[in-house]
């Protein structure tokens, strides 16, 4: 077992696709991860991140393109024969075996020796910090120590590819933010590939080296989470990264990357992430670089404040522009809706982007 | 004064879970003590002054007639093995049933038996596995036997009608506790490396114990409680005389109320025993959700 993991050295996903009926969930799927790597699939629901990883896992089949460990075709073989852990968005603990069971059963199936299941799954208990639950059923733990049992049941197995799917979304916000930590801890001491499911970006960004960004069954776009969080490359995915402001506007100028756009009689200027093809084109902006400024700075838009929110270090409204766009800014102070307000766009922050078909 | 008091007492008989709803439960309980309870209480007391004035005289009686206390080995013989096949035979089913997109034609077609009746059944099966029926007739226009196979009036016929009219009801209950155990947790066994059998035996069965518990049991009252089939398709003089119908006959033959409450009495502590020796073994599995954590 210990074998084959050591000697993998990258998965390859071949033009992978899965169609259900109609519908189109994956689409020329291609990407290689090499050894060692946290890969995070982002997208919103829908977009075929659980569809890819249930293919990559075997309990979907492709309907084309093929998988590869090296160079062994894996998406041939049965789930049961790919020796993959995977880590269910609902913990899938089997329910009639304590921790210990269900962290040992994989070994058993493996045809284990009994003492050598017993060390092993001792230091899996060990790993995520579960020894004093050990003899527990898993209906007596809380969410969090659910999840690390079926984190550790699916590292006991010392697998090469080790899958969650959206491993963290039945937990609170603390508990959610203690465990990125855990599992970040817990790859780097495996070694192996980590394949992460999410739709959360903040969790994608923390956890993951690389993030395919998924939509609509298809990569959008694939990079650290620096590049995706400054420089995504298409309108969807910056949207996506939390460039929530979407403000069209007219083509000034344009001189290599950098585009002049006129925003209603506002010039703003924006480095473009694609060539505009376009008279019109859009500024994408995250909230937290549209800041509300005083009446007399030049260059700031005027829009009406429709809601606003205290978030602690600043506070976060909506406003309306003339043309009844709608924008999300950031405020040093209060302010309330209805009242005016002079909006000001952080040029080295902006992108901007052709309008979407 | 006496209003607020009244305010008062009707919140807390809310507090306790009782207010304008539950006055609902009203027609059912009217009925159950009427058709249930009172006729059952009735009957115990009636099996208890028996026509000779002893006290425990139709219990001797029953227990020293072997005509009498065999029926209760003729039932079970056949409400055990009846019972045991249903399940057997309902498992598999209901675990390829479970992946099955259009369930509802199935679930159609599997009501049909159960509301049809054990007598319209009971007619089927002598006519088409009758001496001169289909069944027969096919068998040996294909030389397979010589002569009938006789599977009516005698102790089989009784068995295929508590079979076909039973199945439907058993396969029922365990395709819904079948479909109760979250798909998850074979996906779970799956990408642990369990094959089909170990997913089976390891995953599945813990999980169906408690359910296929309930299942044997009412189950198994409805095939020991079998009359009509005894009496139509079986032998009821001979090895399919269940415990009904001696019931019946000390009621309607003899005219003997309280023999007759008697065996129904010792029919319903068999039924009770089985079901609580079965309740028993289940109590000694894992009995909590079907589900591997949250959501």
């Amino acid at each position: 077992m210990s074998k084959d993991h050591s000697a993998f050295r990258s998965l390859r996903l071949e033009q992978v696709g899965r169609v259900f009926g109609a519908h189109n969930a994956l689409k020329n799927l291609n990407l290689e991860i090499q050894r060692g790597e946290f890969v995070a699939l982002l997208g919103p629901s829908g977009c075929g991140k659980s569809t890819a990883l249930n293919c990559i896992a075997g309990l979907l089949t492709t309907s084309s393109g093929s998988i590869w460990l090296d160079d062994r075709r894996i998406d041939v073989l049965d789930a049961e024969e790919r020796g993959f852990g995977m880590v269910f968005q609902n913990y899938a603990l089997f329910p009639h075996m304590s921790v210990r069971q269900n962290i040992g059963f994989g070994l058993k199936m493996r045809d284990v020796p009994k003492a050598e299941i017993a060390k092993r799954v001792d230091q899996a208990l060990a790993t995520v910090r579960l020894e004093s639950q050990a003899d527990k059923l898993p209906g007596q733990l809380s969410g969090g120590q659910q999840q690390r049992v079926a984190i550790a049941r699916a590292i006991v197995i010392e697998p090469p590819l080790v899958l969650m799917d959206e491993p963290l979304s039945n937990l609170d916000a603390k508990l959610r933010l203690e465990m990125r930590q855990e599992i970040r801890r817990i790859h780097a001491g495996l070694g192996s590939v980590t394949i992460y499911v999410t739709h959360d970006q903040d969790e994608a960004l923390s956890l993951a080296d690389r993030i395919v960004v998924l939509r609509d069954g298809e990569i959008r776009q694939v990079g650290t989470p620096e590049d995706l969080y400054m420089r995504p490359a298409k309108l969807d995915v910056a949207d996506f990264m939390g460039f929530r402001n979407r403000i069209n506007g007219r083509v000034a100028q344009q001189s290599g990357d950098q585009v002049v756009l006129d925003i209603g009689g506002v010039h703003v200027q924006g480095q473009a992430r694609e060539t505009i093809t376009g008279p019109i084109a859009v500024a994408s902006l995250r909230p937290d670089d549209l800041v509300a400024v005083a009446a007399s700075e030049a260059g700031a838009f005027s829009a009406l404040v429709e809601a606003i929110e205290y978030r602690g270090r600043d506070f976060f409204g909506s406003a309306r522009l003339p043309d009844q766009t709608e924008v999300f800014f950031r405020s040093h102070h209060r302010l309330n809706a209805g009242e005016p307000v002079h909006l000001m766009a952080d040029k080295s922050k902006l992108l901007i982007f052709n309008q979407e078909a | 004064m006496g209003h607020k008091h009244q305010t008062g007492l009707k919140v807390r008989l809310a507090a306790r879970g009782l207010d304008g709803v539950t006055l609902l439960i009203i027609p059912s309980l009217l009925l159950m003590i009427g058709l249930f309870i009172y006729p059952f209480l009735y009957g115990l007391w009636l099996s208890f002054h028996p026509k000779d004035g002893s006290f425990l005289g139709n219990y001797a009686r029953f227990f020293a007639d072997p005509f009498l206390y065999e029926t209760i080995n003729k039932t079970l013989w056949i409400a055990m093995p009846a019972t045991l096949i249903n399940i057997l035979f309902a498992v598999p089913v209901a675990f390829r049933v479970r992946l099955m997109q259009n369930q509802r034609w199935l679930t159609t077609l599997l009501v049909l038996p159960i509301t049809l009746g054990t007598v319209l059944v009971a007619e089927g099966m002598l006519n088409y596995l009758g001496p001169q029926g289909w069944f027969n007739r096919t068998i040996m226009l294909l030389g397979l036997t010589a002569g009938p196979v006789k599977l009516v009036h005698n102790y089989w016929g009784v068995m295929l009608s508590l079979i076909i009219t039973g199945f439907p009801f058993t396969f029922l209950l365990i395709l819904s506790y079948v479909t109760g155990i979250d798909p998850a947790l074979e996906n779970a066994g799956k990408t642990l490396g369990a094959r089909a059998t170990s997913r089976f035996r390891h995953i599945f069965l813990p999980l169906l114990i408690p359910g296929l518990a309930i299942t044997f049991c009412l189950s198994f009252v409805q095939a020991f409680s079998v009359f009509p089939s005894a009496v139509l398709l079986g032998a009821p003089a001979g090895p399919t005389r269940v415990i009904s119908i001696a019931a019946y006959q000390a009621a309607f033959e003899e005219y003997d109320y309280s023999m007759a409450s008697s065996i129904a009495m010792i029919m319903g502590f068999v039924q009770l025993g089985i079901v609580v020796a079965v309740l028993a073994v289940r109590g000694l599995f894992y009995r909590g959700p079907a589900v591997g954590g949250k959501g």
